[in-house]
């Protein structure tokens, strides 16, 4: 029989050892069942029910459906093409208006004046406020009755009568549009300045040596200088954008004539009013297949990964 | 450059421009608050009042006492605390195994959080709605708790990562050598540098649980467990919109987050342009 004491220093010492092993999959395991349980498990299930008749109200009549729901997307839906088309308008005019006004504000906020501190922070309001609050925001703004816009527009002289914005096909996929730009601009203005604050002053003293203006240094040295910041905020942004659908279901719900129905849109009306889950799943399961690819192909052309 | 000629440059391309971006800002924040606060015969008449005339607390009371405000937001309060609570303790421990260990898999799981950003929002509607009616979840406040801290996980793990490497490994390793345990080197050195990104992370993750709408919107069907942006969501619907209390509901749910967002917006604007740079 052996002395306990003549082996408990080895096993000590593997024990340590394993336990340092083991210490960062304990630290990450919870999660990883969290992403898992709430996140993974949910997307795999949207691919298998697109593939079946699934209605929440009449459960009798679920059953598999086969490339059906795929099928009808592609043939029979009148909304699918208008919606996509109107996704493209939404994340380019958003995302590139964002970028050229964060970029504005950006610039302005790096310079050195009294109270920068305090008015960064008024600048960057907009990004903790939600889309709903956006849009009650706006729609006090936009009130045909009450708004502000129509008492300036009026006044001014631009407009005869009151005008109903949100309510009107030509104006309200616009008026969305501008109070989004609202919200988003700030989430480019903080990213920019961040990035900016990291060039170093000698860049500018040599351009300005070299004799470059305003425009040539904006073109010559900031930019390239914000290259990896752009190119991931815009990639992030137009994903989030894709999906963003908060002003849209609250300002207009999608109309007027489903002028505001972009393809998140179009889900969450599906979602949230009809009954076809089945269907919607199809629907949701195009979408991912779109942002990967689009994901892929943005990070590929953009040169991301060589620098 | 003349000093005036400099001066007139300098109010075109500075003053000027930085005043029309904080009245851009600020303006719909100012209409909304003095929304709020007009009587309500004042609000829809023929001459828009620019200026506050006869400020009353009349549609404050409306929303809170009669609209159900009062339940909006505690909803939401006690919502946001708890995804607060849990995505802390979680992306603390997972951004400590980031910085701090070298593990086989590493690459792999950074890969896996940088995806969970790629997965559209609208994608998850339907199947967690599935999934929460059958667990005979829906409009239980567990389930947005559940779900806000798993889409906030992933970017606050790096967020962390990025705050715990910031700390010297050294501090830890001292303090090990005065005799600390792990866990006692861990609250005493760690934890207090740690503080700023702490605070910073959970008004991140606040702000985000206290303005998501669509998940809520969806996973809610009890007006009683409406949270703040499903209640305005609603009101907004409705036929005859109360302005008035419209107005003031907005500004009761204003005023948290610009509260938080003023206490960490420095912390935040480092911690995101940070983390966006990589």
């Amino acid at each position: 029989m052996e002395l306990p004491g003549s082996q408990s220093l080895p096993i000590k010492k593997s024990k340590v050892t394993v336990s340092k092993k083991i210490a960062p999959y304990l630290f990450i395991l919870p999660s990883l069942l969290m992403i898992g349980i709430f996140l993974f498990y949910p997307m795999g299930t949207v691919f298998y029910y697109s593939f079946q008749n699934y209605d929440i109200s009449a459960p009798f009549y679920n059953s598999f459906a086969g490339f059906d729901n795929f099928v009808k997307i592609f043939t029979d839906d009148t909304l699918f093409w208008p919606s996509l088309l109107n996704t493209v308008k939404w994340i380019i005019s958003q995302v590139g208006l964002q970028l050229v006004f964060g970029l504005i504000i950006a610039i302005l906020l790096n310079q050195t004046f009294k109270l920068r501190g305090f008015v960064r922070a008024l600048a960057f309001i907009p990004w903790a406020i939600s889309g709903v609050l956006t849009s009650v925001m706006w729609s006090l703004m936009y009130n045909e009755h009450m708004g502000v816009f129509n008492d300036l527009l009026l006044k001014i002289g631009i407009i005869d009568e009151p005008q109903a914005f949100l309510a009107s096909t030509s104006s309200a996929f616009t008026a969305v549009v501008i109070a989004e730009l609202w919200r988003g601009i700030p989430f480019f203005a903080i990213t920019l300045l961040a990035s900016l604050q990291s060039i170093p002053v000698d860049l500018y003293e040599a351009a300005r040596v070299d004799g470059a203006g305003r425009i040539k240094t904006l073109f010559y040295v900031i930019l390239p200088q914000l290259k990896r910041t752009i190119v991931l905020t815009t990639l992030l942004r137009t994903v989030w954008e894709f999906n963003n659908v908060d002003l849209l279901f609250n300002l207009t719900g999608g109309g007027p004539a489903n002028t505001t129905t972009t393809y998140a849109m179009y889900i969450a009306n599906t979602a949230v009013h009809g009954s076809n889950f089945g269907y919607g799943s199809a629907l949701t399961v195009i979408a991912f297949l779109i942002l990967t690819i689009f994901a892929a192909v943005y990070l590929k052309i953009s040169k991301f990964e060589e620098e | 450059m003349p000093t005036a000629k400099k001066r007139v440059d300098k109010v075109l391309t500075f003053y000027i421009p930085i005043t029309l971006a904080l009245m851009w800002t600020l303006f719909p924040i100012y209409w909304t608050i003095n929304t709020a606060f007009k009587p309500e015969g004042d609000i829809i008449k023929k001459s828009v009042d620019y200026l506050p005339v006869n400020p009353t607390l009349d549609n404050f009371r409306m929303a809170w006492d009669n609209i159900g405000f009062a339940d909006y937001f505690k909803n939401s309060l006690t919502i946001a605390i708890f995804t607060v609570i849990i995505v802390l303790i979680i992306s603390i421990l997972a951004g400590y195994a980031l910085a701090r260990y070298d593990f086989k898999g590493k690459r792999v799981y950074m890969l896996m959080l940088l995806m969970t950003q790629f997965i559209p929002r609208s994608m998850l509607i339907i199947p967690l709605f599935i999934i929460f009616n059958k667990l005979g979840l829906i409009s239980n406040p567990l389930s947005l708790i559940l779900i806000y801290s798993t889409v906030e996980i992933p970017f606050c793990s790096v967020l962390m990562s990025g705050f715990i490497s910031g700390i010297p490994r050294e501090l830890e390793e001292a303090a090990a050598i005065d005799g600390c345990s792990k866990m006692q080197a861990l609250r005493q050195v760690v934890f207090p540098l740690l503080l700023p990104g702490i605070v910073a992370t959970g008004v991140f993750t606040f702000i985000y649980a206290w303005n998501e709408f669509l998940l809520a919107l969806m996973l809610t069907n009890v007006q009683a467990r409406f949270t703040l942006p499903v209640g305005l969501s609603f009101m907004m619907g409705e036929f005859n919109v109360n302005y008035g209390a419209l107005a003031a509901g907005s500004v009761i749910a204003l005023i948290p987050a610009i509260i938080l967002f003023a206490v960490a917006q420095k912390h935040l604007v480092n911690g995101m342009g940070g983390a966006v740079k990589g």
